[in-house]
């Protein structure tokens, strides 16, 4: 049955550091390239050298630009993937089973033999995580890299989401956040990481941590007011400039 | 939403053999033998014709039996559990009807009892995603009832049943349309950045399409959405009444059943097409 577990004893996740991520789009291309030779079926991609190539992702990444009342805009690029919920309403739309919180750790999957290909998960899910596959006619998604995170054949560092392990810039963590100690939880707490459209009720595990407030360094003033007080050589400069 | 021609086909064929076999099941109609057999049959018809338009949506329709299996969480599964098990329930009823010269009450009740929870059943697949703000509201379950019961009342051939069901519609249709939200999120909380300042989308994740801007984040019919609401009331709603008013008698009723079908129809589409999805706040920000 497509009931959620009551509660898991581990919720493994991701956090994404908004103010680091650079937007190289380094964990799309990874997560496509792993996603698409290990466990289940491939992310399949149409007309890949056509006119209209597009492709099934379990990851994307959008830029923003924010602008705030007193300030410069800045630009945030923000990684949307899967946010494995804790009252994940993908799984209990879905009418066949194939849609499933594990109760282990928590990490919502697709078991594709059994996914009819109706939509209705990616329908339920207000954060676009859900693609169905253009060839393969099953619904994809976000595994967290389930065989990659258990697998012992893998050296120790590699056995985090592909994600993780390509971004260049460290800003996304995976780990356990039933354990509030862990490293991702501590981040949570001391950066006050947030939850995405909490008015959903989906009640998220991934969690984002907001860009850091950047500094103001001082526009640089017209050129005459400079002039005005200048003193010394430059003042001097600024005197037999004007008289010629 | 896309509004996929299988989804309209769909909900409109099962809504209205629903509403026929419900008031078939009741007795307010009550045929025999080959009256029976069309009647009946129409009404089977309709519903099958629906459920098999549904399994074109599926991706993978070699494996729809599965959808069975999930009753206890899943509307979809519960729609598809209870279709069957209505069209069980009445088929001694219908059988005795046509061949045995009288009909059996107590299968007739029980189809006339399942037939609106199924539809009910079909229009929660719909209301309860709350990502869907217009169809997560009251008169989703309220406009779909309506159609089954006038619509079915207009193919029974019961005058004063239709013109009850059509005001009905008419006022859950113009409720769908004015009261049901549009927005239930923004960019800011989607995002969370809402804090720091006015947020805009800068750039977009992909250049090429994909599942979730076909299926979701779709507009083509939106523009017209204005006239094809006109189009909609006149043709499900006011034009049946008033043939079922200005002309007595059969061909009243077969006007109105002609004019509701098609208005329904356009109706059901216009339903899909302005469904908004909140993940088209990611993709095209507030200004959708």
């Amino acid at each position: 049955m497509t009931a959620l577990p009551a509660d898991t004893p581990r919720k493994l996740g991701l956090v994404i550091d908004l103010d680091i991520c650079v937007g190289c789009h380094a964990c799309v291309v990874s997560c496509k390239e792993w996603n698409s030779q290990g466990h289940g079926a491939p992310l399949v991609d149409t007309d890949a050298y056509g006119a209209a190539p597009e492709g099934t992702f379990l990851n994307r990444v959008h830029s923003y630009e924010v602008v705030p009342q007193d300030g410069p805009a800045q630009l945030v690029h923000f990684p949307r993937s899967c946010l494995h919920c804790e009252n994940a309403p993908c799984v209990t739309v879905c009418p066949t089973g194939a849609s499933y919180k594990r109760a282990e750790d928590g990490i919502v999957l697709v078991n594709e033999d059994a996914c009819i290909g109706c939509g209705l998960c990616a329908w339920a899910c207000p954060y676009g995580a859900r693609e169905l596959d253009g060839v393969e006619r099953v619904m994809k998604k976000c595994t967290l890299c389930i065989d990659r995170i258990h697998n012992e054949t893998l050296p120790e560092p590699d056995r985090v989401p592909a994600c993780v392990r390509s971004c260049p810039t460290g800003a996304r963590h995976f780990g356990d956040f039933a354990d509030p100690e862990s490293h991702v939880s501590r981040l949570v707490a001391e950066r006050g990481g947030y939850d995405l459209m909490p008015g959903m009720g989906t009640k998220p595990v991934n969690k984002y941590l907001p860009p850091r407030p950047k500094d103001r360094p001082l526009l640089a003033a017209p050129a005459e007011e400079v002039a005005g007080d200048a003193v010394g050589f430059l003042g001097w400069l600024d005197r037999a400039l004007a008289r010629l | 939403m896309h509004p996929a021609p299988s989804l309209i086909v769909f909900t409109t064929l099962s809504g209205l053999g629903f509403g026929l076999l419900f008031f078939l099941g009741l007795g307010l109609r009550a045929p025999l033998g080959w009256l029976a057999f069309l009647w009946f049959g129409l009404g089977y018809g309709l519903v099958c014709a629906g459920l098999a338009a549904s399994a074109f949506h599926l991706g993978r329709p070699e494996r729809a039996l599965r959808a069975f299996s999930q009753w206890r969480t899943s509307w979809l599964s519960r729609e598809a559990v209870l279709a069957a098990v209505t069209l069980l329930a009445l088929a001694p009823h219908a059988f005795g009807s046509v061949f045995l010269g009288a009909g059996v009450p107590w299968s007739g009740l029980a189809g006339a009892v399942l037939a609106p929870v199924t539809v009910l059943a079909t229009a929660m697949i719909y209301a309860q995603l709350r990502t869907v703000p217009r169809w997560h509201h009251w008169s989703t379950p309220v406009v779909f009832l309506a159609a089954s019961l006038a619509g079915g009342a207009l193919l029974a051939g019961l005058c004063w049943p239709a013109m009850a069901g059509l005001v009905a519609l008419g006022a859950a249709l113009l409720a769908q349309w004015w009261l049901a939200p549009r927005r239930a999120a923004t960019l800011a909380s989607a995002t969370g950045l809402g804090v720091r300042g006015t947020v805009r989308p800068f750039e977009a994740p992909h250049t090429g399409g994909n599942y979730l801007l076909r299926e979701m984040v779709y507009r083509v019919g939106r523009r017209r959405a204005a006239s094809l609401r006109r189009v909609a009331f006149t043709g499900a709603v006011l034009g049946p009444l008033v043939s079922l008013l200005l002309l007595p008698g059969v061909a009243g009723l077969v006007l109105a059943a002609a004019l509701h079908v098609p208005g329904m129809l356009a109706a059901r589409w216009l339903f899909f097409a302005e469904a908004e999805h909140v993940v088209g706040l990611y993709y095209h920000g507030d200004r959708g």
